[in-house]
């Protein structure tokens, strides 16, 4: 398992050099100039020369890509174009609503979907199926905006329970930080909510066929203990796979709600940065979202191993 | 000890009671008036001389002052300084610096500080940059006081000093602003009524400012820029809220005090509230314009650019700008209406009936060939936008073969700065807008000029221009600048360099416990009281 862990993690190094190399190419050839943005209004050519100059911008693309991905290597991520700083200060300032979000969105996601999708594989074809499976369609097809618009009208300006926007930090209470998260999670959390309760319904429809089932079910076995003592646990490493595939869809899904719930996030951060061709901002997000991904995928494979003992690296 | 299910339940319950019950620190430590603040746009950039950005501007007001200002009446008032003084061959304006200015770290403010600012300014502003064409010298002459040194009588020197927008004359520490001018500041210390807390600074989510308690206001009532400012709040916070309906949502649930531009489609929504206030707080509004590509056919014939001034409609575009005619107005005036140089000298091509006719006799006349017209738009700006399609729109029906090229305002600015043919990523029309003060006269009127590819986006050449313009700068009086400026302006019918779509007012809104808000062109935060 270590060798296989250690091989792993080294391969992820030549999948991150082709994420470099692809980011780095896509905004070379992105049309757009930031000296021109930078220059202003009432700039000459040799003035948005100079900027370039200034910027590197002129330079051929392999001695850019060069630089670029040496000072990687020693953590230094650049410099954004328009605000003049460390561009690792700038992710460093996002990391915490992004990770927060993230995180109790896949929490309160897991909590909800995976005992709904349980129940409507228990009960399938019954009123309760229906119901989790009519919740999962309308979870598919409810733009988060909308939904956070929904939210929002009804629990912070109807009800007043909760706040509109923004994000507190966790180092000013508990309760600050967490009312403002509820809103984006639920908004968020609902396409995910769908997605790991069908997969989670259809895993354990095929094992709750399994003659092992019949089995226990003939032995008197409790209906939880069987659910999940003997189903749910088998039929956990697609449910594992999807929660793993969907923090890809997580990270998407972050821009929009960080935008409509004005959280200072990552998702924010990037989204500003492409407006403006504030290059080193878009290429460093980018690389660090490749990375979590790539290790996310790492970690769900690992995880098979304690779910599925045939499954052996 | 073997924990029971029950009494790990019980100390979790405890537990988590004591965490949500408890003061957060945001409570334990808040005290005195915060005043929560929705800037027009996101604060990425913190220096005012190397952006035009309105936003950057207006953060500049905040936490420098200004040796100069103009006020409502447009009279220049002494503001850092305590005055001045002109030596009979009207060359030598000696200006002293008021008591009691000191920078937000404690040091006091030097004439040196003073020059080094300026000298800073003119690298980037044009009126600086033509102030500074005639300035032989500009020495120190002690810590409180320094001469500017004219080769010829500059009768607009002081107009110059308290020009109100982008880019301020802001006065810096000399160290800061020794900085090259194509190269940000790293320092953000000041001597404005408000301290800028670089800790807390997000940028493109939040800036706060705390209140100068050292700073000493001028006893005279505010007025524009000019006059005292007195700070009424403890601290203002510019909080980003990038979707607007979650920001009318803020604004109504009060998690913030004031939105400065609210768009107009919110603007009803807003006003039907009972706890907030819409009101239009800049009295010159903004001035929508049309922009030529001057380099390439079609419009670098005027008999094109002329044709269109027969068909565009300004009531049309205020509405699809503003939403309503009341806010705003036609302004069929190359300077900003409502101030001294506005004219409507010539005017009467645009306000006469629009006549398809004589657009498409102007356009048969210039020898058009039917060539491909890119008009240029942005749709996350809807006051672009809007104006694209209805330019697009009467181009088309004169006959043009127009086509709206949509992007974002990213890549508009960025195609706007491209010289070359279509074909080549060019472009032929782009619309865009000012802020009144930017159009206020031909010192500041960056489209208004004729210096070609030296100018500004669109290189509209026209030397006749220029000379009415350096004709300007030497009038010796108001009735002389008038009078050249009503010149400037039948010229401008002539080659057109742009059209004037509409003047219109973008409305403020914020919660009724805020007074004393100042009426002036850009938003000032000092004399703003939270009840």
């Amino acid at each position: 398992m270590f060798a296989y862990i250690v091989r792993r993690l080294l391969a992820t190094i030549p999948v991150m050099g082709v994420v470099a190399l692809f980011v780095f190419s896509l905004l070379y050839l992105t049309p757009g100039d930031p000296a021109v943005i930078i220059a202003g209004d009432f700039a000459t050519g040799d003035d948005v020369a100079r900027i370039r100059a200034k910027l590197g911008l002129d330079r051929p693309f392999g001695v850019r890509f060069g630089e670029w991905a040496w000072a990687i290597l020693r953590g230094d991520l650049g410099i954004s174009i328009f605000t003049n700083l460390p561009v690792t200060t700038l992710i460093g300032q996002r990391v915490e609503p992004t990770v927060a979000l993230t995180l109790s969105t896949l929490l309160v996601a897991v909590v909800l979907a995976v005992p709904m999708g349980v129940l409507a594989a228990w009960k399938a074809g019954r009123w309760l199926d229906r119901l989790v499976m009519g919740f999962a369609v309308l979870g598919f097809s409810v733009p988060i905006f909308v939904l956070a618009y929904l939210l929002i009208f009804f629990f912070s300006i109807y009800l007043e329970w909760l706040p509109v926007q923004g994000y507190t930090s966790i180092s000013q209470g508990f309760w600050p930080f967490l009312e403002r998260l509820i809103l984006p999670s639920v908004a968020l959390g609902v396409t995910y909510i769908a997605l790991i309760a069908r997969i989670t319904r259809a895993s354990m429809l095929e094992v709750l066929s399994q003659d092992y089932i019949r089995t226990a079910e003939a032995k008197g076995l409790a209906a939880d203990k069987v659910l999940v003592g003997h189903a749910l646990k088998n039929a956990a490493v697609p449910i594992i796979t999807i929660i793993g595939i969907g923090i890809a869809l997580l990270i998407s899904g972050v821009v929009v709600t960080e935008t409509v719930f004005a959280i200072p996030g990552i998702g924010r951060l990037v989204v500003d940065a492409i407006l403006r061709r504030d290059y080193p901002i878009i290429q460093g997000v980018i690389l660090i979202f490749s990375a979590v991904y790539v290790l996310i995928n790492l970690a769900v494979d690992i995880s098979y191993t304690f779910l599925d003992p045939r499954i052996r690296y | 000890m073997k924990l029971s299910f029950s009494s790990v339940l019980k100390a979790s319950a405890l537990v988590a009671a004591a965490v949500l019950l408890a003061p957060s620190d945001a409570t334990a430590q808040s005290g005195g008036k915060t005043l929560r603040f929705i800037p027009q746009s996101d604060l990425r950039v913190l220096d005012p001389i190397w952006t035009t950005g309105y936003v950057v501007r207006n953060h500049a007001y905040m936490i420098y002052d200004v040796l100069f200002a103009v006020d409502a009446d447009f009279n220049v008032k002494p503001q850092m300084a305590e005055g001045y003084t002109l030596s009979d061959d009207k060359l030598t304006y000696t200006i002293t610096l008021r008591d009691g200015l000191k920078w937000h770290d404690g040091a006091p403010v030097t004439s040196a500080d003073a020059i080094a600012s300026l000298e800073r300014w003119s690298k980037k502003d044009p009126f600086g940059g033509t102030l500074y064409q005639n300035v032989a010298s500009v020495e120190k002459v002690n810590d409180k006081s320094f001469k500017i040194v004219l080769r010829k009588p500059f009768p607009l020197i002081m107009d110059a000093l308290a020009k109100p927008s982008s880019n301020v004359p802001f006065i810096m520490p000399e160290r800061v602003a020794k900085t090259d001018a194509n190269e940000q500041i790293k320092e953000t210390i000041g001597s404005g009524p408000f301290r800028f807390v670089a800790g807390e600074w997000v940028p493109g989510v939040k800036a706060v400012y705390a209140k100068n308690t050292d700073y000493v206001p001028r006893k005279e009532p505010p007025s524009w820029g000019s006059g005292g400012k007195v700070v009424k709040v403890d601290r203002v916070e510019w909080v980003t809220i990038p979707d607007t309906a979650t920001a009318a949502a803020a604004l109504a649930a009060g998690e913030v005090d004031w939105w400065e531009q609210p768009p107009g489609d919110l603007v009803p929504l807003l006003s039907r509230n009972r706890d907030i206030k819409v009101e239009n707080i800049d009295p010159l509004g903004s001035i929508g314009i049309v922009r030529f590509n001057h380099l390439h056919p079609p419009f670098n014939n005027p008999k094109m650019r002329q044709a269109l001034l027969h068909v565009i409609n300004q009531r049309d575009y205020l509405l699809g700008i503003a939403g309503d005619e009341k806010n705003g107005k036609p302004c069929m005036s190359f300077f900003t209406c409502g101030t001294p140089m506005a004219s409507t000298v010539g005017s009467e091509v645009m306000s006469a009936a629009r006549s398809l006719d004589k657009g498409k006799a102007l356009v048969a006349e210039s020898g058009y060939k039917g060539e491909k017209v890119v008009v240029l738009s942005a749709t996350d700006q809807p006051i672009v936008h809007a104006q694209a399609l209805l330019t697009t729109d009467a181009l088309k029906k004169i006959g043009v073969n127009a086509e709206v090229a949509v992007s974002d305002w990213g890549t508009l600015l960025n195609r706007r700065a491209n010289k070359e043919t279509n074909d080549k990523g060019g472009w032929n029309i782009f619309h865009t807008w000012w802020v009144g003060t930017d159009l206020a006269n031909p010192a500041v009127n960056a489209p208004m000029r004729g210096n070609g590819e030296r100018g500004w986006f669109g290189w509209s050449n026209d030397e006749e221009l220029e000379k009415l313009r350096t004709a300007w700068f030497d009038a010796p009086d108001v009735a002389a600048q008038k009078k050249i400026a009503e010149d400037i302006q039948k010229r401008g019918w002539e080659v057109v360099p742009f059209i004037p779509t509409a003047q219109f007012i973008l409305p403020t809104a914020f919660r009724r416990n805020i007074e004393g808000v100042i009426i002036a062109p850009v938003t000032f935060l000092w004399n703003v009281e939270k009840k």
